[in-house]
């Protein structure tokens, strides 16, 4: 079924997720909620808590269920845990905080075909018992919400002068409305990645270790799949686009080892 | 039953007005991802269209035959996701076998719709806007259209951007997003055909 890794304990997991592999701010999985969301403060908030309970409970089910699930059927199994998860949130969503629910709108839905869900599935959940499973999800989810809560205010108090409603940029100051609007939002996560590689750059040439950082979505995108949902790497080699299989590279390698 | 004149009014709106990658982020990651050449970006535009209008033809009929009549609305997430992934595999499985040219050309790029955001976004769409089958189909139809006129366009300006001398920090992905965000500029000049 896979190595587990038993040194995992529910701090580290917190941290990692928080920190040293921060779904946006390192990995850059996910990209498509966190532009779509971060219109404001409180919308990255909700959208950021909406998916760490889903991650933490879909992480869970799945690292219960583990050692049921055949590897063959894998990936529509979790989709169906992940998707059952996701409408329950969605309803409760709809009963409680109406205003989270209109707010947030059709992206609540897509939390389903989230990266950072399937992905943390497929690579952690799948293979590991279920207490740091649960912890893992929650760290990545508190890290999602953390980062989505900073663009948002960010954005928003470039957009309108004001964080979660409280007005903190002086009378002044003219908000920069493109900000809150499609626009903004890709300057925004082009800056945020100028500031990866910038870190990166530089740590590489310190000699450390930058494997981890964005290799979601740095390069071009194409590698979500390793890391993320798919499992599959596609590549520009020049003329075409080439496919890799991933989950069945690994099998090769495990059949001529045995 | 709805007039052309809606229909036509969808058809822009969905391609050009809100456009599905510019205005909704939906799709994203094949858009940034797929758009270094031209004619791999066309490819994956009509990848995208064939499997979108599909999928809401699909989703649109399973909604009002099946989840209506059994009054099991709520499950339309679980059901919507399953029957995409199942029809785009499917659907790569029949080309393989009984178009291999087309297979050729468009074959490789039907995985990475699978998980996308754009397909499920248009069928969830389509179910609150409250569209017909044939309105939805023409949603779905016209959103896949405006992907193809981004991805293409995005292509051809990072063709162009290619030999640039751009600030090291800034090559690769902040100057294509960059180049999206003036994209997107630009088609929120099209709010006002409507």
């Amino acid at each position: 079924m896979g190595k587990s890794n038993s040194t995992a304990s529910a701090g580290e997991r917190l941290i990692n997720g928080l920190v040293k592999e921060n779904p946006t701010f390192v990995l850059m999985l996910g990209m498509c909620p966190t532009l779509a969301v971060t219109t404001s403060a409180v919308n990255g908030f909700g959208m950021g808590a909406t998916t760490l309970v889903v991650l933490a409970l879909s992480n869970l089910i799945i690292s219960l269920l583990r050692n049921i699930i055949p590897k063959k059927v894998r990936i529509p199994a979790f989709i169906v845990i992940i998707a059952s998860f996701v409408t329950i949130v969605q309803l409760l969503l709809e009963a409680y905080i109406p205003f989270l629910n209109d707010a947030l709108g059709v992206y609540i839905p897509l939390i389903v075909v989230n990266c950072i869900i399937l992905g943390r599935a497929e690579s952690y959940a799948y293979l590991n018992s279920p207490i740091p499973s649960l912890f893992d999800g929650i760290g990545m989810g508190m890290g999602f919400t953390v980062a989505l809560t900073c663009i948002g205010a960010v954005r928003e108090l470039l957009g309108t002068g004001k964080v979660f409603g409280f007005g903190i940029m002086p009378q002044a100051f003219t908000p920069i409305g493109i900000f809150v609007l499609a626009p903004g939002a890709f300057f925004v996560l082009a800056a945020l990645c100028a500031l990866q590689n910038f870190v990166k750059i530089r740590g590489a040439r310190a000699g450390k270790d930058t494997s981890k950082i964005g290799s979601g979505c740095t390069e071009d995108c194409m590698n979500c799949g390793e890391q993320g949902c798919s499992r599959r790497k596609f590549y520009d080699d020049g003329d075409d686009l080439v496919v890799e299989d991933l989950s069945e590279t690994e099998e090769a390698k495990t059949d001529a080892e045995s | 039953m709805e007039t052309v004149k809606e229909l036509l009014v969808i058809l822009v709106g969905s391609s050009l007005v809100s456009n599905v990658v510019l205005s909704q982020f939906l799709g994203l990651c094949p858009f940034l991802g797929v758009s270094k050449k031209t004619n791999t970006a066309a490819g994956m535009g009509v990848a995208v269209i064939f499997v979108i209008t599909l999928a809401s033809a699909v989703a649109g009929l399973m909604y009002r035959f099946i989840l209506q009549p059994l009054h099991i609305e709520y499950l339309q997430t679980i059901c919507f996701i399953l029957v995409i992934a199942a029809l785009v595999q499917f659907v790569e499985m029949f080309l393989r076998k009984a178009m291999p040219a087309l297979y050729e050309a468009l074959g490789v790029y039907l995985p990475l719709i699978t998980t996308n955001c754009a397909v499920l976004g248009v069928a969830l769409t389509n179910v609150q806007k409250e569209y017909g089958i044939l309105t939805g189909i023409v949603n779905g139809f016209a959103t896949a259209v405006g992907f193809t006129v981004a991805i293409v366009i995005l292509a051809g300006l990072r063709e162009k951007m290619e030999h640039n001398d751009i600030p090291e920090s800034f090559k690769g992905m902040p100057a294509v997003l960059l180049t999206a965000g003036l994209m997107a500029i630009a088609f929120c000049g099209f709010s006002g055909l409507l």
